[in-house]
């Protein structure tokens, strides 16, 4: 037997499937099940942009440090896609495991050297045991699980109340995944050494009270929450799940109870030009509205965003985004969609992005748009990814405080109509850059308005007078500045011991960002780290680079978006900002980042910048 | 898109309607549109039309796109909430906003380049969808604002101010509307208000997708001898196959009428349309053969107005989404959020 790696509660599981093969429900059953141990698990799924028969991985990180990011390797590779089967070979870890379906007797050059193989039959097995040709797929899926259970320690009485849980009413499906699990368990008592692998999961306490949720789901429910009526989307992978879960949330939470009427309207739109026109006009006449989408989305909508943003009108957007440009990778994550947002549209335009790093923040932020489009009457962009957006996260609980009501912003009453408040649509009465508005059919003589998208005066006259226009682009100014205080601000994180080097990241790096400064840390490397949670920037922001020497922008994309916005808003020295970037589709590692700021603060310390520049 | 409103005084002697408006209340700013524009009068019908209906003015919302036509909204009920949106586009916002109350009057305006070439995907939406509403497409057959190109709705072989002659098929709207399922469509022209008034009355009043595709002559651009969107061809050319009453819910007077030269089409909502017949036999509910009567006058060269299709007990949008009866705008956090509780619940099944 090679080295062998010995872990407790601390390693990664792979699973590498055919897409199609219904592996996918085995695989979270798996991961739920060492959660329901205690121990935290840290899932991502890997798969390809297509319906069926290509290659679909997820991973499963077991953590009882709590560390949710991906780590990086694998420890165990459950290998059950022949077409991968030489890639995933060569992912495992020195001293790893393999595990692998032993029907076919493979050739001994297919294996490695240092790696650890595992061979159950579990073609044979099935075939032995069911006719059905969907059956001996499905359960052969049920029977590793089963296997990997024995190997692994996974106590078998939280998959079966797992089941017990899916098949609620369902007893003839509940009983025969019990005896599929039970055939694998059988199978791998009988025929291997409990220690072939030493990986083991020991019950811990280490979950608390945290849940376990997509983004996507999450974001839906912010919906709910933050009192959203109207939802107009266009499908769009990764960010349809959210149109949908906030279909089945309002089904069970938005009916009136005595008519059995909806409290909401949900429409698929044509396209995405529709889907944030619709979005728009809702916003327009006083309902909230909100769309999901993903950058090719964003592309379409442009338009729109900037009448919405000129005619300043609501609009809340999520953008769950995957790899770029133009149709990119469809299946893949990257922050890469930082510049079409926040500038999106011609002219001079500047768009609040929210980025949200869990599922917690995707519920919080989603509801908070809400408000924060209300309150500044222009679109808000919830920056969420494929990684938070569509993988399982354990994450605190949602909270909603009893006495919130929602900030509807400044809206101009009959009453106060009717009382001779002076109202021009687009006059800053109160010099936060943000005008009264009013809904539609407000009163029969006073306060109706045209709304456009061509230039204006403080009274939504249309007017080309350059004053005029100038003085209107300079209140949208103010309002952003506005932007920059109410928008979610950034949390710090300080290093134990006094440091020149600073790193700023955002959104779905947070998990890997913060076991990195762990690994960096006990490196002796010391960083002190700022979390940028909304464009606008705060001034805290600019504040935290000056302190610094050197900052790192840690980021998912190729351009260093976040670095050049930062170089665009504040007046700095190029030089100081310094990015780390990872923009491969995969979720950033914590070992990536922990070695390339580790890498570039060698550097440094050779040779300064300053030096090296003069 | 002008900025000069109106001089308010009004003569002391103008009639009030039930509402208590005069006429003049329902009108907008000065148009900048060319003097003789089609556009003016069908901006003119509507003023009429919702003066007649006893609207009242703050209760309609007016939407539009680009162009032209686009900028009518300026120029009638100024007492209105208006939204000059993006080309071709005005469909959606117009969606959502009927999403968001369903109690306002919702009235769009397009046109030709607007509906039936940038926004053609747009319009055939919105009619599929039944949203409450009536759409009209100022029809010219030619963009305006651009000074003269074609648009999708002109004929093949017309020919434009420049002599050039139209090689492309043309796009028949109304045929578009019956087909993804408007359920109120009717043409006519802006030169014959006795036809449009009622029709744009009776639209309104329609609790569906209503369409009216109104030729309106572009008099810089397009009415000149070889368009067929210009006055004279359309007087020469129009084919009414009925002349239309509204009357409301509340003033059921159907006595007058002689068997055989007319027909009353009774809504859901009480309402009246009662139609002179003109051409024989013409049955404005019949789908099928809405459809073939006007796909023969455009194969005849003539331009066939009227209401050409009514289903009298239409749904909408929001009967179809099930939706509450208060406008969605309306609901408060106590309607919406579901509160603290719930999210515990919603947590514990979460772990």
């Amino acid at each position: 037997m090679p080295q062998a790696i010995t872990a407790v509660n601390d390693f990664v599981v792979k699973f590498a499937n055919v897409n199609g093969s219904g592996s996918a429900s085995a695989n979270e059953l798996f991961a739920r099940a060492i959660l329901r141990m205690g121990v935290p698990v840290s899932p991502r799924n890997i798969f390809p942009s297509n319906i069926q028969g290509l290659p679909t991985w997820y991973e499963v990180r077991i953590t009882e440090k709590g560390y949710l990011g991906r780590r990086g390797g694998v420890d165990l590779m459950v290998a059950m896609n022949p077409q991968t089967w030489a890639e995933d070979v060569k992912e495992i870890e020195p001293g790893g495991y393999l595990f692998y379906d032993s029907t076919k007797p493979m050739p001994s050059s297919a294996f490695r050297d240092d790696v650890n193989v595992i061979g159950v039959p579990l073609t044979a097995i099935c075939n032995a045991t069911y006719t059905d040709a969907r059956q001996r797929q499905l359960f052969k899926n049920i029977i590793y699980v089963g296997a990997l259970s024995v190997l692994l320690d996974i106590d078998p009485k939280e998959i079966e109340r797992l089941f017990s849980e899916q098949y609620k009413g369902k007893e003839k499906l509940l009983d025969s995944n019990v005896k599929a699990l039970q055939l694998g368990r059988d199978w791998a008592a009988q025929h291997l050494d409990a220690d072939a692998v030493r990986l083991k999961v020991r019950r811990a306490d280490a979950v608390g009270d945290r849940i376990f949720v997509e983004g996507n789901n999450a974001a839906a429910l912010g919906a709910v929450y933050g009192g959203a009526t109207v939802c107009a989307w266009y499908p769009i992978t990764p960010s349809s799940s959210l149109a949908e879960a906030f279909s089945n949330h309002c089904k069970r939470l938005r009916h009136d109870k005595e008519t059995g009427k909806a409290k909401y309207a949900i429409v698929q739109a044509e396209d995405e030009l529709a889907s944030i026109g619709m979005v728009i006009g809702a916003a327009w006449n006083g309902a909230r509205a909100f769309t999901a989408t993903s950058g090719p989305g964003i592309s379409l909508m442009t338009e729109f965003i900037g009448l919405a943003y000129f005619a300043e009108v609501p609009a809340v957007i999520v953008n769950v985004q995957r790899g770029g440009p133009s149709t990119g990778m469809p299946t893949r994550t990257q922050q890469s969609d930082l510049f079409s947002c926040a500038y999106a549209s011609n002219g001079d335009t500047k768009h609040v992005l929210l980025f949200p790093e869990d599922p917690r923040e995707c519920f919080e932020f989603t509801a908070e748009a809400l408000d924060l489009a209300d309150r500044l009457q222009t679109p808000i962009f919830v920056m969420t990814d494929l990684d938070i957006g569509m993988n399982h996260r354990l994450c605190r609980p949602f909270r909603w405080d009893e006495q919130r009501v929602f900030d509807r912003g400044k809206v101009m009453t009959a009453e106060e109509l009717e009382a001779g408040k002076t109202f021009g649509r687009y006059l800053d009465v109160d010099g936060d850059g943000i005008p009264f508005r009013t809904y539609p059919g407000t009163h029969p003589t006073k306060g109706s308005f045209f709304t456009r998208g061509t230039t204006k005066n403080e009274y939504a006259r249309y007017s080309e007078e350059g004053p005029v226009y100038v003085r209107n682009m300079e209140r949208l100014q103010r309002k952003f500045a506005t932007a920059a205080r109410i928008a979610p601000q950034p949390l710090r994180y300080s290093s134990p011991k006094a440091t020149r080097y600073g790193v700023i990241y955002f959104g779905s790096t947070s998990p890997a960002m913060a076991e990195a400064l762990d690994h960096l840390e006990a490196d002796g490397h010391h960083v002190n780290a700022l979390r940028v949670r909304s464009f606008p920037f705060s001034q805290a922001v600019e504040d935290f680079i000056h302190e610094h020497d050197k900052v790192f922008v840690v980021e998912q994309n190729r351009d260093g978006q976040l670095r050049s916005m930062l170089m665009s808003e504040f007046t700095l020295d190029a030089r100081k900002l310094v990015s780390v970037l990872h923009y491969d589709g995969t979720p950033i590692t914590a070992r990536f980042i922990a070695a390339d700021i580790a890498k570039k603060l060698g550097q440094f310390k050779v040779v300064s910048f300053d030096k090296a520049a003069s | 898109m002008t900025f000069i409103a109106k001089p308010r005084l009004h003569h002391p002697s103008l009639v009030k309607n039930k509402a208590g408006f005069t006429r003049r209340d329902y009108e907008g700013a000065v148009s900048t549109l060319c003097a003789g524009c089609g556009h003016d009068s069908i901006s003119a019908a509507i003023i009429q039309a919702c003066y007649e209906l006893d609207i009242l003015p703050h209760q309609v919302a007016k939407l539009s796109g680009i162009g032209c036509s686009s900028k009518a909204p300026t120029y009638f009920v100024g007492a209105s909430h208006g939204f000059n949106t993006v080309h071709g586009r005005m469909p959606s916002v117009m969606t959502g906003a009927n999403l968001a109350n369903r109690d306002l009057i919702y009235m769009g305006v397009s046109g030709d380049g607007d509906s039936a070439s940038i926004g053609l995907g747009q319009f055939a939406h919105i009619m599929r969808r039944g949203v409450n509403m009536t759409y009209i497409v100022m029809n010219n057959g030619v963009y305006g604002l651009t000074k003269g190109q074609f648009s999708a709705t002109a004929d093949k072989g017309s020919i434009s101010k420049k002599g050039v002659a139209n090689s492309d098929s043309s796009i028949d709207l109304v045929s578009m509307a019956i087909l993804m399922g408007a359920t109120f469509v009717g043409r006519s022209f802006s030169g014959d208000k006795h036809q449009l008034v009622p029709l744009i009355k009776a639209a309104m009043m329609h609790k569906g997708a209503a369409f009216l595709d109104v030729i309106s002559p572009c008099v810089a651009f397009n009415n000149h001898a070889g368009s067929t969107k210009s006055y004279e061809y359309v007087r020469e050319h129009n084919e009414a196959l009925n002349r239309l009453d509204f009357i409301e819910g509340r003033a059921e007077i159907i006595a007058d009428y002689a068997p055989g030269t007319a027909t009353t089409v009774q809504q859901h909502d009480g309402s009246l349309l009662r139609l002179r017949k003109l051409g024989e036999d013409y049955d404005p509910s019949d789908k099928i053969a809405a459809m073939k009567r006007v796909q023969e006058g455009l194969a005849a060269g003539e331009v066939v107005t009227g209401l050409l299709y009514v289903d009298p007990t239409p749904t909408d949008l929001h009967a179809n989404l099930n939706t509450v009866d208060v406008p969605l705008n309306s609901l408060q956090t106590a309607d919406l959020c579901p509160g603290p509780q719930a999210l515990d619940r919603i947590n514990a099944s979460l772990r």
